[in-house]
């Protein structure tokens, strides 16, 4: 694509100075990955006990052996040597095994991974969506009682914790209604194929994910809020409007691509810390996803699992803001390539 | 910038969200400075009959759990924990967040490029993982929990501090000092942070508020301190009992719902007197 002298194209970035600002992102990508696993690394040497010490709380092992294992595995090495032995293991995604699971760490997370990303990526779309919709409803109908309203729920949704609503929701639509099943992925062994499959899970989703959107749809019903109140004010809505297009055209066409600009901004951070709250909401409805492969982990005392969990969770994070980055860029022509 | 502490209550007290929420939390800390005198047996004592509803027995006005332990002691005991956790994590990341804006903003150049760098790496790896990740492998006690918290939350509080510094020391004032001799830590001292102190108040009572949701999270998920009962370890214990005595969910819950809610107002509030100019764009 071949963009006119003088004008931005919104592919401009694969020509110019798209390497250097690339190689920017890359390198602090690079960084947090690095801190995750110096991070890891310390995090257990200050834990009391080493693995060696776990493996023989299990067993009646002699110091000898004891000693013999330590050099097996490096801990008689000096800290710096481990850590770079533990930081070339990961760059090969070898996170050791799982005792937990009677498998490689690496397997275990690919068989959950999916799960958490379905439950993350819906919740981030569902919850923008609504968001936008009510900050824009909100903007429009700034000080009158439909925006007083709206604001009291988004201050009442800000303040609820995920794993309340999720306990909320399991009351009132499976307890109370019995509507609603109350945990799980998909019917125990169902034999559903198709379209069938996909309902039934849809349903078993519908609870966690309306549980992780609603903190985030009181976020981006105040941003959008604020961000469109922003637009409306400004000069070519105001020419937009002087020229005779219709009240519609002008908000959801016209000033709303601009007011999108920090929600998606905030789409980064959401996806983090979704991750994170994935534990909570993953644990409360029983779904086997990453999240509770941590809490798993944490009970079972499986620090590899854990480790590997945050580091594979931190990993797609970091993806995932990379590419919202390159999308900002593409939707917003004034942002700096430097 | 010379708002007494007096004259900031008395402010905030006018302003109708500020009234709800230092009500509300006035309340809150009135229940954890009396949970003592009410309940002086503490909350893990087995008290009366199992699974009593709200208002079945006059001597336990909330009812009691599976194991007969009285909620109402149980709530005024937790909120000890969640408001001491809460308020504790907060000071602490707003000490480190504030060190690290403050450096990063007054020096620039490298400094500012590698506390920064460290700044977004950190509020890009999931907070509330890692948090579950410390408190797992070096194991759950008050002090584990509260700088779990402390260090996932500090990257707000070190944006905020720099963009103020940035902002700040280009002004005449700080010129003044430097041409009179003023070392640079008696200049970020005395002569900056002081008014820097706005935002960080305003931001300081929504960190306290996700400090509280944290550390109940944690103790729902059964990785709080065993020793301290806070309002997010009832609700854990209760959810085993959700399909029959949903009460003994729904009271902590409440409690903590309103708490942060307080924070939410009283920020807003701050955030109103303390920022006239902004306050026709929120």
């Amino acid at each position: 694509m071949i963009a006119a002298k003088g004008t931005k194209s919104p592919l401009r970035f694969l020509s110019g100075p798209m390497p250097r600002y690339v190689l920017r992102r890359l390198s602090q990508a690079v960084l947090v990955m690095l801190l995750v696993v110096v991070g890891s690394f310390f995090l257990v040497k200050m834990a009391p006990g080493d693995l060696v010490d776990v493996l023989a709380g299990n067993s009646d092992m002699t110091a000898d052996q004891m000693a013999s294992l330590r050099v097996r595995y490096g801990l008689d090495q000096p800290v710096m040597v481990q850590l770079f032995i533990y930081m070339s293991r990961l760059v090969m995604l070898d996170f050791g095994y799982s005792p937990l699971n009677a498998a490689p760490v690496l397997d275990v997370i690919m068989g959950r991974w999916p799960v958490t990303a379905i439950l993350v990526v819906s919740s981030v779309v569902i919850s923008m969506a609504i968001g936008t919709v009510l900050g824009v409803v909100s903007a429009r109908n700034a000080g009158n009682p439909v925006d007083l309203s709206i604001s009291i729920l988004m201050l009442v949704l800000y303040a609820t914790p995920s794993f309340v609503i999720a306990i909320c929701f399991i009351l009132f639509f499976s307890v109370f209604l019995g509507a609603m099943p109350i945990a799980g992925f998909a019917t125990v062994g169902t034999q559903a194929t198709g379209l069938a499959y996909v309902w039934d899970v849809v349903q078993h989703l519908a609870m966690p994910v309306a549980a992780l959107c609603t903190f985030y749809v009181a976020i981006y019903g105040r941003i959008g809020r604020a961000s469109m109140l922003e637009v409306l004010k400004l000069d070519y809505v105001r020419t937009a409007r002087a020229k005779g297009l219709p009240e519609r055209r002008v908000v959801y066409v016209h000033a709303l691509r601009n007011a999108l600009l920090p929600l998606v901004t905030m789409a980064g951070l959401q996806v983090s810390a979704l991750v994170g709250g994935a534990v909570l909401i993953e644990t409360i409805f029983g779904l086997p996803g990453m999240g509770r492969t941590a809490f798993d982990a944490v009970f079972e005392r499986d620090t590899n699992l854990l480790l590997g969990v945050l580091f594979i969770s931190s990993l797609s994070v970091v993806v995932v803001n990379f590419v919202i980055d390159l999308l900002y860029m593409v939707l917003d022509p004034r942002v700096e390539l430097a | 910038m010379t708002v007494g502490s007096q004259s900031l209550i008395v402010r905030l007290l006018r302003h109708p969200s500020g009234l709800v929420g230092l009500l509300l939390i006035a309340l809150a800390v009135g229940m954890a400075l009396g949970a003592g005198y009410f309940f002086p047996a503490g909350p893990w004592t087995m008290a009366g009959p199992p699974r009593l509803w709200p208002g079945q027995n006059a001597a336990f006005l909330l009812g009691t759990d599976s194991l007969g332990r009285d909620l109402a002691a149980g709530l005024f005991h937790g909120s000890r924990v969640s408001l001491a956790v809460g308020a504790s994590a907060a000071v602490v990341s707003i000490v480190i967040g504030t060190v690290v804006g403050s450096l990063s903003g007054y020096y620039g150049g490298w400094l500012d490029d590698v506390l920064m760098r460290l700044t977004d790496a950190m509020q890009t790896i999931p907070s509330f993982l890692s948090a579950i990740a410390i408190v797992g492998i070096v194991g759950p006690s008050l002090p584990t929990i509260i700088f779990a918290i402390a260090i996932v939350s500090w990257p707000m509080i070190a944006r905020l501090v720099r963009a103020e510094f940035l902002r700040l020391r280009t002004y005449d004032f700080v010129q003044s000092c430097r041409i009179i001799g003023m070392s640079d830590i008696r200049i970020i001292v005395t002569q900056i942070l002081p008014n820097c102190l706005a935002p960080i108040i305003v931001a300081s009572s929504v960190l306290v508020a996700t400090a509280i949701i944290v550390e109940a999270s944690l103790s729902f998920l059964g990785l709080g301190d065993p020793n301290a009962m806070s309002w997010g370890t009832i609700l854990g214990n209760g959810r085993a009992a959700l399909r029959t005595a949903w009460y003994m969910t729904a009271i902590p819950a409440a409690a903590l719902v309103l708490t942060v809610l307080a924070l939410n107002l009283v920020g807003d509030a701050l955030n109103d007197v303390l920022n006239p100019r902004l306050k026709e764009r929120s």
